[in-house]
């Protein structure tokens, strides 16, 4: 078989592209102390964020899925007017900086804020800087990823084995639970999946919204930054780690949901 | 106890007005073209299709009912339904596809699971309980279908091309399979059907639709003996002639008259046979008064026959063997006389 010529020009652009990607990686693994590892890991402030990380994202994961599933439900299966710009506005935050979100929900939920005063007044509810806030925060940015994935599950999916269902006397809770979540069961789990990768590296929302204190609201990528200043080794160890989950993440989906054979 | 429906409504280009009564322990099939509205039929009375105007009646109790607002939804209707993909639940095992509408409809896990082994084991599947859909065979799926619709006691069991989904060489064994489970369900049975063959092997009477309207109704061998329809007598393979009987001969749209044995007057139908049709290459001798001349638009072979489109004043198709063609030294475009006789038409009222 013949092979196509790849002009030169291509492939020396496209290596630069690639090199852009693979040397900072590169950079990570090679400049990380692998001999303090252990020491890195089970350093107590260490220990807290990566607990509060994973507190925090499973939390906004669940959150995500008990509020992004009726949401993306009813923008696949309910026309009404102003479904688009609803639809834009619970997606925003995956093209807004991640700081204006923590401003916004600052405006929103603070002591002074639209809701969070009358939360405050009445039932003496604070969500700024506390977990409850790094949670809200977390949800803010990565739920929009849920509902994208599963409103496309939803409209993807073969209505007809609903009706199916219906003629076989199931109720709409019993068609939604038997039959549909089980066949959008793959876009259910990548955007679950997805929401808690980007909620696990959540930054700019949740130290404007929720702060940095240690064992309260200092996640890991927190954490990453902060102790870039003060213990540079153990920040590259931290880094490894949050990198090491992405990359299973994402070998993890990648049949389900980036399309590779 | 029956099903009586009048249904009104209007789908992208379909128009659908039909009204019938399908009586106790019936086997009806809805037979039509493609596109005339069967299906839609279908899923209106399961109430899956809203409709403009009408009303359905299962056992005297409306399930819908426009004129009053009265709405049963479909999960509540006595009915059972095969769809003509199956839809079998993909991520269930057979033996939960089964169950699912005994469960639906409140009975105990264990109950149904039990029931649903009786009705697999009844169709010759009860090795295949813990398999997937995806894991059996066409026919294999059709079967799970049908108990699957069949398990909870419908009412009224509607089945949707219950064999298009199946290739040629095994839907004669699962028609013959069919036909018998069909037999030994006591409710009402609406079978949709394109396949003349699937609805003459299966029901006790025909509806034949066409652009959704009803056009003929009867036992298999009334349709066929007396199609009232183009679409039906294509099927049935006559030609079917409409005209104005005046003792003795029936003039077709003002044009050429047809001596026919038994036409009266009024509007008929007048069906002749292809092969009550002969083809002459000259003009034949003697004074047969149904002689007319013509051009051989089609030749077709089917089977050990030869049939043989004449268009004229009088379209025919006329059916020899093919040594008559050989003889007649025939080919497409060929000039040609036919001919037949006052007896072999059969005329009947419009």
């Amino acid at each position: 078989m013949r092979r196509e010529r790849v002009p030169i020009v291509v492939v020396v652009l496209a290596a630069i592209g690639a090199a852009f990607f693979i040397v900072p990686l590169l950079g990570l693994i090679v400049r990380s102390p692998w001999r303090d590892a252990i020491t890195a890991l089970t350093a107590p402030e260490t220990v807290e964020a990566l607990k509060l990380s994973l507190l925090a994202s499973l939390s906004a994961t669940a959150l995500g899925l008990a509020l992004g599933v009726p949401l993306a439900w009813i923008y696949a299966r309910v026309e009404f007017p102003g479904r688009d710009l609803l639809r834009a506005l619970t997606t925003l935050p995956m093209v807004l900086p991640p700081v204006v979100g923590g401003i916004a929900l600052l405006l929103a939920f603070g002591r002074r804020g639209l809701l969070g005063s009358w939360l405050d007044t009445t039932f003496g509810i604070t969500l700024p800087f506390t977990t409850a806030g790094v949670v809200m925060a977390e949800t803010f940015v990565a739920m929009p990823f849920l509902i994208l994935t599963v409103e496309a599950g939803l409209r993807s999916m073969d209505r007809r084995y609903e009706e199916a269902a219906r003629t076989l006397g199931a109720s709409r809770w019993r068609v939604f639970t038997r039959v549909t979540l089980p066949l959008i069961g793959p876009s259910l789990f990548a955007g679950a999946v997805l929401s808690w990768a980007r909620a696990l590296g959540e930054f700019g929302a949740t130290i404007t919204f929720a702060g940095n204190f240690p064992g309260v609201t200092q996640t890991m990528p927190l954490a990453v930054y902060l102790l870039l200043e003060t213990n540079q080794q153990a920040s590259y160890i931290l880094s490894l780690v949050l990198l090491l989950i992405s990359l299973v993440v994402l070998v993890g989906l990648r049949h389900r949901w980036l399309g590779w054979a | 106890m029956s099903l009586d429906a009048s249904i009104s409504l209007t789908l992208g280009p379909l128009d659908l007005e039909m009204e019938f009564t399908i009586g106790e322990g019936e086997v009806v099939a809805l037979l039509g073209p493609n596109g005339a509205g069967k299906t839609t039929l279908l899923r209106a009375i399961a109430g899956l299709v809203p409709f403009r105007s009408g009303q359905v009646r299962l056992d005297g109790r409306v399930l819908e009912d426009t004129a009053t607002n009265a709405y049963v939804p479909t999960e509540l209707r006595p009915i059972g339904f095969v769809f003509q993909d199956y839809l079998l639940f993909p991520h269930l095992s057979v033996l939960d596809n089964v169950a699912f509408g005994l469960r639906s409809r409140g009975t105990p896990r264990g109950a149904a699971a039990d029931k649903a082994v009786q009705w697999l084991d009844r169709v010759g599947l009860a090795s295949y309980i813990r398999a997937k859909p995806a894991e059996l065979s066409g026919g294999q799926r059709q079967r799970v279908a049908l108990v699957r619709a069949l398990a909870p006691d419908p009412r009224l069991l509607l089945l949707d091309e219950p064999l298009a989904a199946l290739d040629v060489t095994t839907r004669a064994e699962v028609r013959r399979d069919l036909k018998h489970h069909l037999d030994s369900f006591q409710g009402i049975r609406l079978v949709v059907t394109h396949d003349p063959l699937e609805a003459v092997a299966l029901a006790d009477r025909l509806i034949v639709m066409e652009k959704g309207h009803l056009v003929q109704t009867g036992t298999p061998a009334e349709v066929t003996e007396r199609p009232r329809s183009q679409y039906v007598a294509d099927l049935v393979g006559v030609n079917l002639l409409r005209g104005e009987a005046d003792h003795g001969t029936v003039r077709i749209g003002g044009g050429p008259a047809l001596a026919a044995v038994g036409a009266e007057s009024g509007e008929v139908f007048a069906v002749i046979h292809p092969r009550a049709v002969a083809i002459y290459r000259r003009r034949p001798e003697g004074s047969p008064r149904n002689v007319w001349p013509g051009r051989a638009s089609n030749i077709e072979l089917m089977g050990n026959r030869v049939r043989v489109r004449i268009d004229g004043e009088v379209p025919l198709v006329a059916e020899v063997t093919p040594s008559a063609l050989k003889e007649l030294d025939l080919v497409e475009g060929g000039e040609v006389w036919v001919s037949f006789k006052a007896t072999d038409v059969a005329v009947y009222p419009a």
